[in-house]
């Protein structure tokens, strides 16, 4: 973050204001990835006129950077309608997330012309056989990769967003390598979210330990590899009054249904915009304000972790796992990846799991029930 | 001095917080923090008001400083933050400029 962005990010905080939204505009796509949290069918998204309604209270609520994102944000027939109004009626710094293959030369141009701080565009692998099975599109690579172009020669900032999993565990360096090659950003983002409704199963996709290790230690994507693995000195008192992310503090996700949570990766319902105001939302809402009040010393297990001063941890993920002041598993991992010391939750769930062996050698003269192991 | 007319660039991202207009520009992204002469100044910029009576009616009744000091510093500001791309400037009122 730059520092004057920091320093408006620091008064926001003081002041309770939401700076930064996340607004799905809609959960239907024209992908379907392996690794897609999103059920695609429509429940009722918000009008356009309900979009328009929010975008008008949310900036009166001082939010200034809005990322559009879905679904795919292409599928809506009033996207530019909104994207325009968004930007020229009420001058959000808007983000766009995005698959991008409905991206063509006039497209561009529109989003040029309306002025975006960036499009963040989904790229898996440079391999059209990896990427393409990913999103179960035939072409879909060559599509998003004709997207980037045209947007790159509009001018506009284009980053692409890998997500790393099994299937495309050997090509992330193959995705920076093209993105280099068209001048565009890249990032790298290992954590893959458990589905909406709960089902865990999709977590299976996640890379294991072993590669974990291997791109943590990739100096092309993190820097000084000494330092980045390096255990963090145990956290004081003043870290330990950190806020553990901006989640509910100073920024926020609305769905297309209009509901409210403390961000897109954690589901916790705060309130609906169609029924109350956006503002009275964000200030009043008991679950809001339940998130908000969360620093780092109230975290079970986690402040007896080595790594509370370093972890990335999220409340999302842990408030999916059951609790939003425990450990989120997914960044134990990490944690132990990078410094391989294990996180006080790992630690725990290894003692838990001893105390589950239930089938023990019994001496060879107790009573037994036929068929008893020996 | 000849009369300015200035004009919020369509193409930046702006909102207030707690007084203080906040600008990203929209050329390369780059964040401004306006101070409060600064901020009257833009939230005036409607390409249709002259920079002339943005002072007079705008600033000099705010702050107390004589018109003349006034409106040179105004246009100071006013080209600096046009060389970010912030504000347009032009010696004929602009049209379609930012009204809002």
């Amino acid at each position: 973050m730059n520092g004057l962005l920091e320093q408006m990010t620091e008064k926001a905080l003081a002041r309770n204001i939401p700076l930064s939204v996340q607004l799905d505009l809609t959960y239907r796509c024209n992908e379907r990835c392996v690794h897609c949290y999103l059920d695609h069918e429509d429940h009722g998204e918000m009008t356009t006129a309900e979009i328009k309604h929010l975008l008008d209270e949310m900036a009166d609520a001082g939010v200034f950077i809005l990322t559009l994102s879905g679904g795919e944000i292409f599928l809506r027939k009033d996207f530019f309608e909104i994207l325009e109004y968004a930007r020229l009626e009420r001058q959000f710094c808007v983000k766009l997330k995005t698959n991008a293959i409905m991206i063509h030369e006039r497209q561009a141009a529109k989003i040029r012309d309306v002025g975006v701080e960036s499009i963040q565009i989904s790229i898996y692998s440079h391999r059209p056989e990896v990427h393409d099975a990913i999103t179960l599109v035939p072409g879909s690579l060559q599509r998003s990769l004709d997207a980037a172009r045209f947007l790159k020669s509009q001018g506009v900032r284009v980053i692409f967003a890998n997500v790393l999993m099994v299937q495309n565990l050997q090509d992330y360096q193959g995705v920076r390598k093209l993105a280099e090659e068209l001048g565009v950003e890249c990032t790298l983002d290992p954590t893959i979210t458990p589905m909406m409704d709960g089902d865990r199963s999709v977590l299976s996709l996640g890379v294991d330990q072993t590669a974990l290790r291997q791109v943590f230690r990739d100096q092309a994507l993190v820097g000084d590899v000494e330092e980045f693995c390096t255990i963090a000195a145990p956290a004081d008192e003043n870290a330990l009054s950190a806020l553990p992310c901006s989640a509910g503090h100073t920024a926020c996700y609305v769905s297309p249904y209009g509901d409210v949570f403390p961000c897109v990766q954690f589901p916790l319902p705060t309130g609906n915009v169609r029924k109350e105001r956006f503002v009275d939302i964000w200030r009043y809402s008991e679950r809001m304000n339940e998130v908000r009040s969360i620093r780092l010393k109230d975290l079970t297990t986690c402040t007896s972790c080595s790594h509370v001063g370093s972890c990335t941890r999220c409340p999302g993920l842990a408030f999916m796992e059951g609790n939003m002041r425990g450990p989120s598993s997914q960044d134990c991992e990490k944690s132990f990846a990078r410094t391989g010391i294990p996180s006080a939750n790992m630690l725990a769930k290894k003692r838990a799991s001893r105390d589950l062996v239930q089938i023990r050698i019994m001496p060879a003269n107790s009573a037994q029930p036929t068929g008893a192991i020996a | 001095m000849s009369s300015l007319y200035v004009a919020r660039n369509p193409r930046v991202a702006a909102r207030s917080l707690d007084g203080e207009m906040m600008i990203m520009s929209g050329r390369d992204s780059t964040m401004f923090t306006l101070n409060r002469t600064a901020t009257i100044l833009w939230q005036a910029a409607d390409g249709a008001t002259s920079l002339e009576q943005i002072v007079q009616q705008k600033i000099c009744t705010e702050f107390e400083i004589e018109p003349d000091e006034a409106l040179r510093d105004a246009e100071t500001l006013a080209r600096d933050l046009a060389s970010h791309g912030i504000l347009q400037i032009s010696e004929e009122p602009i049209v379609g400029g930012d009204s809002k």
